[in-house]
């Protein structure tokens, strides 16, 4: 009896191979890569993603962080082939960490899990903030001459 | 700037065309550009604005089905969507289809594209036990997949049925339309685009086929073509009688 209730504590943690995670296709920001710290993002993504998909559909907010077709932009890349994997094949980003964790997700029911633009680049830190906490249009500055043109551009 | 006036030479269309690359940035101390730019990514959508469609059926082309196959094409339904192949024809999606008209007194033939009529009082909204079928602030009628529990309430409950319900697994969605198993969607009017400024897949077809027989635009802004349209020529809601205050106009029926 006392083996029986041992055997799970006798399984060590190494036993299970762990997942490879396919690398970005490149980085969001300089300072960590990702849109967020690393640790941050494998703790935090989920309610992210919670709290944009609201935003983004009833209240129609398309900033470009934590959006799940930006995730899948950067973070699934195609093979040698130039194959991309489908979501529930290990190679799969989000999959291959879903799978041995043993968590299932329902995003890609109704989400493309494969980028759709296959030479993507992304466009972030191009003026797009963040919604939370920013003042709309910070660092969206107009160039001078867009300036120039629409104070002076008519005038005589 | 602040010192200085625009000359009354500025055509108009000339000052729109540079003000519409300010995107929605004050010109100057206190000169805001209003409902000519598009909103800013990070800003929610308002009630200013209340987007509509107007639908000439009188330039209406028969047999076109430009605006249907370009809505197909634009939100992966129908012959842009391989993978809903188990669903008989009855079955599948149906954002928008064309619907022909027939007076038979006089034996008058009318050609016109039917989809969600973006009700202000919706009913699809009213019968929803989750709040997936909602309204957005401007008007927008959506599926809030995310809480959509496929019980079709909402399918029932509109006059035009405008909704389908998907019944199968799906594959190779479009980034800008999710849609899958065992929810209930409808024509989105292409919301992805208005929130970039854009216009509905449908409306820019039928320019492109010089048809020209609808117009989108703000139906809260007096200077929209939309309204300028509506104010000089007038449009019929469908149901009228069902008090409903569609976002879809017609013209002609």
């Amino acid at each position: 009896m006392a083996g029986l209730i041992a055997l799970p504590f006798t399984v060590q943690a190494g036993d299970a191979p762990t997942p490879e995670i396919p690398k970005a296709k490149e980085k969001a920001t300089e300072e960590y890569g990702c849109v967020a710290p690393t640790d941050y993002m494998r703790k935090n993504h989920m309610s992210d993603l919670m709290h944009k998909r609201d935003d983004t559909l009833r209240e129609g907010i398309r900033t470009q962080k934590f959006s799940l077709a930006e995730c899948i932009n950067c973070h699934v890349t195609p093979d040698e082939d130039g194959q991309f994997a489908s979501f529930g094949e290990d190679e799969h980003f989000c999959s291959s960490c879903h799978n041995y964790a043993s968590v299932s997700v329902d995003c890609f029911s109704c989400h493309r899990d494969t980028p759709e633009e296959t030479d993507y680049q992304h466009t972030f830190n191009t003026g797009n903030n963040p919604h939370h906490g920013k003042i709309a249009l910070k660092g969206k500055k107009l160039s001078v001459e867009t300036l120039q043109v629409l104070t002076e551009g008519d005038q005589q | 700037m602040s010192n200085k006036t625009y000359n009354a030479d500025l055509s108009r269309r000339h000052f729109f065309s540079k003000a519409a690359a300010a995107a929605g940035m004050a010109v100057a101390p206190g000169v805001f550009l209003r409902q000519v730019h598009a909103r800013p990514a990070d800003q929610a959508a308002t009630s200013e604005q209340r987007w509509g469609i107007l639908i000439d059926t009188n330039k209406c082309a028969k047999g076109c089905d430009s605006c249907v196959t370009a809505c197909m094409d634009e939100n992966g339904w129908g012959r842009a969507d391989a993978s809903e192949d188990k669903s008989s024809p009855h079955q599948k999606a149906q954002w928008i289809r064309k619907v022909t008209i027939k007076d038979k007194q006089s034996g008058h033939v009318q050609s016109l594209p039917l989809m969600c009529q973006h009700c202000e009082n919706p009913p699809c909204v009213d019968v929803c036990p989750t709040g997936a079928s909602m309204k957005r602030a401007d008007g927008i009628v959506l599926v809030d997949k995310h809480i959509c529990i496929g019980c079709r309430y909402c399918m029932m409950a509109c006059p035009y049925k405008a909704r389908s319900f998907v019944h199968e697994d799906l594959e190779d969605q479009k980034v800008v339309a999710p849609r899958g198993k065992g929810t209930v969607e409808s024509c989105t009017m292409c919301v992805h685009r208005v929130d970039k400024d854009g216009t509905p897949a449908c409306v820019e077809a039928c320019n492109a086929d010089n048809h020209n027989a609808m117009y989108f635009g703000d139906l809260k802004d007096p200077n929209s073509e939309i309204s300028r349209q509506l104010k000089e020529y007038g449009g019929e809601e469908l149901r009228a009688d069902l008090g409903l205050n569609t976002g879809v106009r017609y013209q002609g029926l």
